[in-house]
């Protein structure tokens, strides 16, 4: 690691070599690995250490960004250099707002020792309990374990100086026996909360489970979505609609709908990057600090999330999701958060008469971005539901629906969330029970 | 360079490495992006590093730094030797990669104009004036325009001898127009989805695409879609143009026909394939019409170079033959479990990550039909046209993709313009389906520069070369 001194007389370098009327510098040194498994061995096992260096000039209304990975002083001055060349050969983009000035910036923990100095032996380690795990039941098991340590430092001209360390570590398997598959994932700041043990035998709980799966045929199902779902239905649902740049656009669910009840009332979504329940960070790319933002709350569309530029359009205030620069997506939420409900797993399973179970999806894509429909599959542990309880296994279906629509059904909403990587950063939610949830197609297992 | 190479292969070998490769990349990228008569964006931006990748009895080892010396390159096998020695306490079999390969080669994308002399004023002008086509026509939400330009210097050393260093040069753009209107959003992109088509080349293919000449045609037919009737749903025969199939056959013939993906090497992530190895030169995949090749030596081709990142040459082999599954994408590692050779199928996505197997230009060979007289031939479907959305299950069978643009097709003519259309199908049926393929005069080469796979993530650029199509008894309209 660098640490905040060298970081920041790091940016404090780039800053004096700019010529710019406003400028910004991006540090971002991530030291990582990942050792990946399949088959029930270590097939491929990978370190990196890098730091990149972006730098964003703003001149005359006019913005250029370059970056490298090299910090040689040449190499800094050419980027500099570049970032400015390339912003004086535009013209002028009355539009462009201000780079932000600086704002006092929240202390939130984020880093844990114990990822930094993770070992490729302790990943080991953890893979071979879920291999054992696996193959002590005729199972095969394949899946990832990764760590990581990221320095992020942002500078700009007007004052803003910001430096966070941060860690996350993942593990995730997908257990399979030569006719079904099981699914687990636990992510965290500290790698000492991942607990293999747990992981593998959730995923080979499911993949036994789901032995012999049956066809449905497809149709309109109450469904009882595990967390990893949910998760996907609301990290896109954020892609598609929680940004400023969406809104002003119109191409977000959100546009002219804004104080309208869009879901169910139990339904309230937010982001806050200060919340240590999630994966944390206490500012963003422009160096804003990050504010709490309620996106949907009781089912009403409340506000979109905002980034310098899309806030001087507004004339309002970045609420600090800025990505780094430049991006085609404008600001995004990076830590998500749904309210839980009050039922536990099991007591929605008892409620539900005949219906599916579905561990999560895989290959989301959307059909139709304003009704925010979707499609994919399910995938590794996707279960017939009769009598409040998990009959059998089900050969993987597609489903094609609204999210809206989906959670303006939602019949109730689990009492512990989880977890999980959001797109980008993380989310945490709950699991949920839907009615009426569309499902188009049928494969093959 | 040879120095830094040298001192990492030797630290490797020292160290009780059995084989060992070293890559130095530097990427270079520029990219402009234009909206609504600003300039949205102007990137350069620059990445080099270095890779170092042992076994060590029997096992994989990693290890890479954005620090380029001889120093580093020498720790860096020591890291490199250290996670092998990891990897060997969850093993089964040893790993093994055949007979060595060793080329000693250099090789470079032929190029008419280097992207990167061209002034920059030139390219937004450009851009800018496609914009300008675009919102010359009345009621457009938004009009962007991007272009993208990549070179990748690389060079590969291993223990075996080989010492190859490449140059690949890419040059893309495009055009793309959103219009809303009650609850509708519809968008048109030129020449392709996936912001722009990217080529291995220079300047000239971003020359050749015209986009000025098409900004105002897509504006229109944006426009016109707000007003389209719905697609159908119904089953009935489906023509797809060129860009929609390169897209098919990238997500129903590319994937499951990676050697790591049949053998449950991505099963976690990406996930498998129904090509299993007991169907290999046996199988039917498709109807008799139905022929692919992956050919990593076509010009232009997004998916060409000289030599794979594990120093295997460029090569030309059949995938399907006449709609009987004949041949996968492999590795030197997984080549080997079948008793083959390396058909040259690894790539890496920059110093920082490892080499895994990729598409390179996944084509489907062409036909014989004009695409003028396969419509005229067909009495009744619908003719859809450049990607939307798109889906497919994990082992690559049950696909639902959606198109910007849609015909029906009656008498042997296009009819109405239809909105939001789509169509799922099986992947073995629906090539099976496959009656009509058009010939060299409709076949045309697409580059997907958005390829993801592989964990870290790893973005490649592929290429599918595709000429329209026609399948029969499809299902159209899931909504």
């Amino acid at each position: 690691m660098l640490g905040p001194t060298r970081m920041e007389r790091l940016a404090r370098r780039v800053l004096a070599l700019s010529g710019a009327e406003q400028t910004e510098v991006v540090l971002l040194a991530q030291d990582s690995a990942l050792t990946r498994f399949a088959g029930s061995r270590i097939h491929q096992n990978v370190a990196e250490s890098n730091i990149e260096v972006r730098v964003r000039v703003l001149d005359g209304m006019r913005a250029g960004v370059a970056s490298v990975n090299d910090l040689a002083d040449g190499s800094l001055r050419q980027a500099a250099r570049n970032a400015l060349s390339m912003a004086r050969l535009q013209s002028k983009n009355p539009g462009l707002g201000p780079l932000p000035a600086p704002r006092t910036i929240p202390h939130v923990n984020c880093f844990a020792r114990a990822t930094a100095d993770c070992t490729p032996h302790q990943r080991a380690g953890a893979v071979a309990t879920i291999c054992k795990l696996a193959s002590d039941r005729g199972l095969i098991a394949s899946g990832a374990l990764s760590t990581a340590t990221v320095e992020l430092t942002v500078a700009n001209s007007f004052g803003v100086i910001a430096y966070c360390p941060s860690t996350v570590a993942e593990l995730s398997t997908v257990v399979m026996s030569d006719d079904s598959s099981g699914f687990a994932l636990a992510t965290s700041m500290d790698f000492r909360d991942i607990d293999a043990e747990q992981v593998g035998c959730e995923a080979v709980d499911k993949a036994l489970r789901s032995r012999n799966p049956r066809p449905l045929a497809p149709g309109h199902y109450t469904v009882i979505l595990e967390e990893y779902a949910v998760a996907e239905m609301v990290s896109t649902l954020s892609y598609l609609g929680f940004s400023a740049q969406g809104v002003q656009e119109g191409r977000s669910f959100m546009a002219g709908r804004l104080g309208q009840s869009v879901t169910g009332e139990s339904i309230s979504i937010w982001d806050d990057g200060l919340d240590e329940t999630g994966l944390p960070c206490p500012f963003d790319f422009e160096g804003t600090p990050k504010t709490r933002v309620d996106l949907i709350k009781e089912g009403i569309a409340v506000a979109a999330v905002h980034d310098s530029q899309t806030a001087h359009r507004d004339g309002t205030m970045s609420t600090g999701h800025a990505l780094p620069a430049p991006n085609s997506y404008g600001p995004l939420p990076a830590n998500l958060f749904m309210a839980p409900g009050t039922m536990s797993r099991q007591q929605m399973l008892s409620r539900v008469n005949r219906g599916i179970w579905v561990t999560r999806f895989h290959y989301v894509n959307a059909v139709h971005p304003l009704r925010t429909t979707l499609t994919g599959m399910t995938r590794d542990g996707t279960f017939w539901i009769e009598g409040g309880e998990l009959c059998y296994g089900l050969k993987n279906l597609r489903f094609t629906q609204g999210v809206l629509d989906a959670f303006a059904t939602v019949r109730a909403a689990g009492s512990h969330t989880r977890l999980l990587p959001g797109m980008p950063g993380s989310v945490r939610v709950p699991a949920l029970c839907i009615d009426d949830f569309s499902f188009t197609g049928a494969t093959e297992f | 360079m040879r120095d830094i190479t040298m001192r990492a292969l030797n630290a490797a070998q020292l160290r009780g490495a059995s084989y060992a490769d070293v890559r130095l990349v530097r990427q270079e990228t520029q990219s402009i992006v234009v909206k609504n008569g600003h300039i949205e964006a102007v990137s350069q931006n620059e990445s080099a590093g270095l890779g170092v990748r042992v076994i060590v009895e029997g096992a994989w080892g990693f290890a890479s730094s954005s620090k380029v010396s001889a120093p580093e390159a020498a720790r860096l096998a020591g890291k490199a030797v250290e996670i092998a020695r990891a990897s060997g306490l969850v093993r089964s079999k040893k790993v093994s990669l055949g007979p060595a390969v060793v080329n000693v080669a250099t090789y470079r994308t032929p190029i008419e104009i280097d992207p990167f002399t061209v002034p920059l004023e030139a390219k937004i002008a450009l851009l800018l004036a496609a914009d300008e086509a675009m919102r010359r026509i009345a009621g457009i939400a938004v009009a962007e325009g991007s272009m993208e330009f990549a070179r990748e210097s690389k060079l590969f050393a291993s223990s075996e001898g080989s010492y190859v260093e490449q140059e690949l040069v890419e040059s893309g753009a495009g055009i793309e127009v959103t219009a809303l209107g009650d609850g509708e959003l519809q968008t048109r992109s030129y020449p392709n989805s996936f912001g722009r088509q990217q080529e291995k080349g220079g300047y000239e293919c971003v020359l050749r695409q015209n986009l000025t000449e098409n900004g105002e045609r897509i504006a229109h037919e944006t426009l016109a879609l707000l007003g389209a009737p719905q697609c159908p749903s119904v089953r009935t025969t489906l023509i797809l143009d060129s860009s929609q199939l390169a897209l098919q056959v990238h997500e129903s013939c590319g994937h499951p026909v990676e050697l790591d993906r049949v053998l449950g090497d991505e099963a976690s992530f990406a996930g498998t394939s129904f090509l299993t190895l007991d169907k290999l030169g046996s199988y039917r995949y498709g109807s008799p019409q139905v022929t692919i090749v992956a050919d990593a030596t076509v010009p232009g081709g997004l998916g060409t170079f000289g030599f794979d990142d594990e120093g295997v040459i460029a090569q030309r082999s059949t995938i399907i033959q006449n709609g009987i599954l004949s041949g996968y994408l492999m590795s030197r590692e997984t080549a080997s479990q079948l008793g083959l050779p390396s058909n040259g199928a690894m790539r890496a996505d920059g110093w920082n990550r490892i080499p895994i197997i990729r598409m390179t230009n996944i084509n489907l060979s062409p036909g014989e039909w004009h695409f003028d007289d396969l419509i005229s031939d067909t009495d009744d479907g619908i003719y859809m046209a450049v990607n939307k959305s798109w889906s497919i299950d994990d082992r690559r069978l049950n696909f639902q993709f959606g198109t910007q643009l849609a015909y029906e097709i009656k008498n042997g003519k296009l009819g109405r313009l239809l909105k939001n259309a789509n169509y799922s199908g099986i992947t073995p049926e629906f090539w099976g389906s496959c009656d009509a393929v058009c010939g060299p005069d409709d076949w045309r080469m697409w580059g997907l520069p958005n390829c993801g796979k592989g964990q870290p993530g790893q973005v490649a650029h592929v290429g599918h070369g595709a000429a329209p199509a026609r399948f029969r008894n499809v299902q159209v309209g899931i909504h």
